[in-house]
């Protein structure tokens, strides 16, 4: 996994409640079997104004000049300012691989839906909460100041603001190591495969229905 | 000490170890897989050269992808049109085959949605944790398990540990009491509940769903209660074992047999929240005070009771709140103030891992009784959930009623509910679904969602607008 330590990046609003993984990737680009070539499709439902396909060279496609990510001030932006519960809706891991494939690196938000929260970790994607009113202003200051780029420190949880100004944010110890270092997850596991093991044979003891097989 | 929740019971049932930094290591009991989630995680064990830790629990069916045409379904894998679709579908084939994990292929008996096909084989139990790389996992909670989705990192990690890595969550009790009202459904209970607590309401909760009316309700209807936990944001939801659940599950192809039976109902007797158990957040609704609903916007929490009027976002306070009202009535070509029944439906859609069984199309099929659908509606989609389930209405001749009415009936697979099928609206068209999520362009772009219970669907196939089930039927009693 790729790691993340600091970041500094242009920010970018998503100014609407609720945007949940159906608007964030669209079902018909879920037919891939890769990881990776999400970007150009990233909410493609609001960014462009024809229906998308998978395999289509979008670089031709109407863009929607109201949608915000369109907007020249915002090219090249990685940090995503956004509201309320973000990534509601399906467990779609195409959501952060969209965001990520984009170019993003962290959003910020007052809340996020859990299964979203938990896909963005395994990507090297920051999810940031922040107080309402603490979004709010970000927004505020990001409409103000054209360039409006934020500084994400993730080892000192702290983000600071152009003008040097810094907030804090919480982030939980077992995934700010695992994002710090890059860590993939299924070998930290691997490492108490003892206990694993061990959990199972008396497990098959109590309940060994549990272990017959299927068809 | 307080009693133990449910949830907290099967959490301490499966918990492998607690690690320092807070995190634990929870046993993964059962491991269903489809095509559009699981490409990655197989692509990721071949890269890092792993294998799967325990085979056996895992149980695979595509169900996303495939179509639900009969004459396209007919030829297998190889007969699906959309390449890419095909493709899919084939990897998962290729897939099961290389690591050796048991299929219920494309036309094969056992096949169907893998939230229908987990509880109605017994793949999926009591006390179990059942994980899938998709959200509507929390289906499998109606049986008293922990069940709940996951994104394709953490599919490739229980293929390759039989663990996840998880924070315990909050416990939140929905406590549903009184009695339902005559054309009343399980699911008008789960979008009512959706429509108090909002679509963040259970974030970091498993939600418990007790009261009267959840103890009376058939695992068909808690299927589908839990099955929308996830709308109301909460990963998990669950209901406590009872005699219902012990019914439904005995003798199902997968379920224990034999001493092995009466040994699980022993340690499946404790799967309930003790009289002193304590919860984080307790919703409390009354059964009397549902009525039908319909969805009006583009979030499930944008749901309202048939007889109401569509919201006026004049009348909201909060600015964000406001501007979602007003950004949805826009979508939904809806106008503040107007009657939910003065909405025309373009399309209606029967299936979906939420409204797709047996009882679900039984209370279609009685609405659709000896009518037609109206003129002014399209098509009428209704897709049954599994081959199972098929097969069983058809032997009831329900799909006989259905096609009589001027429904089309369909193979199984999740079809219009996410329309990554042929199966999906055009851009404005309005849809009575029985599906889950309302979100803009989920059942086709530009589609507009309306979400409802199977007997309001096809009473609004029949009325070409929402008509209160209700009333409809009555007026058919008098005739």
């Amino acid at each position: 996994m790729k790691a993340f330590t600091q970041h500094k990046g242009l920010a970018a609003p998503m100014d609407r409640a609720n945007v949940d993984t159906d608007l964030i990737i669209p079902k018909q680009f879920l037919k891939s079997i890769k990881r990776t070539g999400f970007g150009p499709n990233l909410f493609d439902e609001l960014r462009y104004l024809d229906e998308g396909q998978p395999g289509q060279d979008c670089s031709n496609r109407p863009l929607n000049p109201e949608f915000a990510l369109n907007y020249p001030r915002y090219q090249g932006a990685s940090v995503l300012l956004a509201r309320e519960n973000f990534g509601c809706g399906s467990s779609r891991e195409h959501a952060p691989w969209a965001l990520d494939d984009f170019g993003f690196r962290a959003v910020i938000a007052p809340s996020f839906a859990d299964i979203f929260f938990n896909n963005c970790f395994k990507n090297g994607l920051l999810p940031i909460v922040l107080d309402e009113a603490v979004v709010n202003q970000l927004f505020d200051e990001m409409y103000a100041q054209e360039g409006y780029a934020l500084t994400i420190d993730l080892e000192k949880q702290q983000i600071v603001k152009p003008g040097g100004e810094s907030i804090d944010f919480e982030v939980d110890a077992f995934r700010k190591h695992c994002l710090l270092n890059g860590l993939d997850d299924i070998g930290l596991t691997l490492e108490d495969a003892d206990d694993i093991r061990a959990y199972e044979a008396q497990r098959r003891e109590q309940a060994p229905w549990l272990f017959d097989a299927v068809k | 000490m307080a009693g133990q929740t449910l949830y907290d019971k099967l959490w301490q049932d499966h918990l492998v170890k607690s690690r320092e930094d807070g995190t634990a290591l929870i046993y993964i009991d059962r491991h269903l897989i489809h095509e559009v989630t699981s490409p990655q995680a197989f692509e990721g064990l071949r890269l890092a050269g792993r294998k799967l830790w325990r085979g056996d629990s895992l149980v695979a069916t595509p169900d996303h992808n495939v179509p639900s045409e009969a004459a396209e379904r007919a030829a297998g894998v190889a007969g699906i049109r959309d390449e890419i679709a095909r493709i899919q579908v084939q990897t998962l084939d290729e897939n099961c085959r290389d690591f050796d994990v048991v299929q219920f292929g494309i036309n094969e008996p056992g096949q169907g949605i893998v939230h229908v096909i987990g509880p109605e084989t017994g793949a999926t139990l009591p006390g179990m944790t059942v994980v899938c790389g998709d959200s509507h996992t929390s289906t499998h909670g109606a049986l008293g398990a922990l069940a709940h989705g996951i994104g394709t990192s953490e599919v490739e990690h229980v293929m390759a540990t039989q663990c996840l890595i998880q924070k315990k969550m909050k416990n939140m009790l929905v406590r549903v009491d009184g009695e339902l009202g005559a054309g009343v459904t399980a699911k008008d209970v789960v979008l009512a509940i959706i429509g108090k607590i909002g679509t963040a309401g259970g974030t970091g909760y498993a939600i418990e769903f007790g009261g009267e009316v959840m103890r009376k309700l058939s695992m068909e209807g808690r299927m589908t209660v839990c099955n929308m936990a996830i709308e109301a944001g909460a990963r998990a939801g669950m209901v406590a074992v009872d005699q219902i659940t012990l019914d439904y599950v005995k003798n199902k192809p997968y379920a224990p047999k034999g001493a092995q039976w009466e040994a699980a109902v022993e340690n499946w007797s404790r799967l309930h929240s003790d009289d002193d158990a304590v919860f984080d957040a307790v919703v409390e609704l009354r059964g009397e005070e549902i009525e039908p609903q319909v969805s009006w916007g583009t979030s499930p929490e944008m749901v309202a009771p048939v007889s109401a009027l569509v919201p006026n976002p004049a009348d909201e306070s909060d600015a964000t709140r406001r501007a979602g009202i007003e950004r949805a009535l826009e979508y939904m070509g809806l106008k503040a103030d107007q009657k939910i029944t003065d909405i025309k439906l373009d399309r209606v859609f029967i299936g979906s891992c939420t409204n797709s069984r047996i009882e679900d199309l039984r209370a279609a099929a009685a609405v659709a009784r000896g009518r037609s659908k109206a003129d002014s509606v399209k098509q009428v989609l209704v897709v049954p959930g599994s081959q199972s389930v098929k097969a069983q209405a058809e032997k009831e001749g329900l799909h006989e009623i259905f096609i009589e009415a001027g429904f089309e009936w369909r193979e199984p697979s999740c079809s219009m509910c996410l329309a990554m099928n042929a199966d999906k609206l055009g851009a404005g068209e309005h849809c009575a679904s029985t599906s889950n999520r309302n979100f803009e362009g989920r059942q086709g772009y530009g589609g507009r969602t309306h979400l409802v219970s199977p007997s309001m669907a096809a009473a609004a196939a029949i009325a070409g607008t929402f008509v209160d089930v209700r009333e409809f039927d009555s007026q058919r009693e008098t005739a």
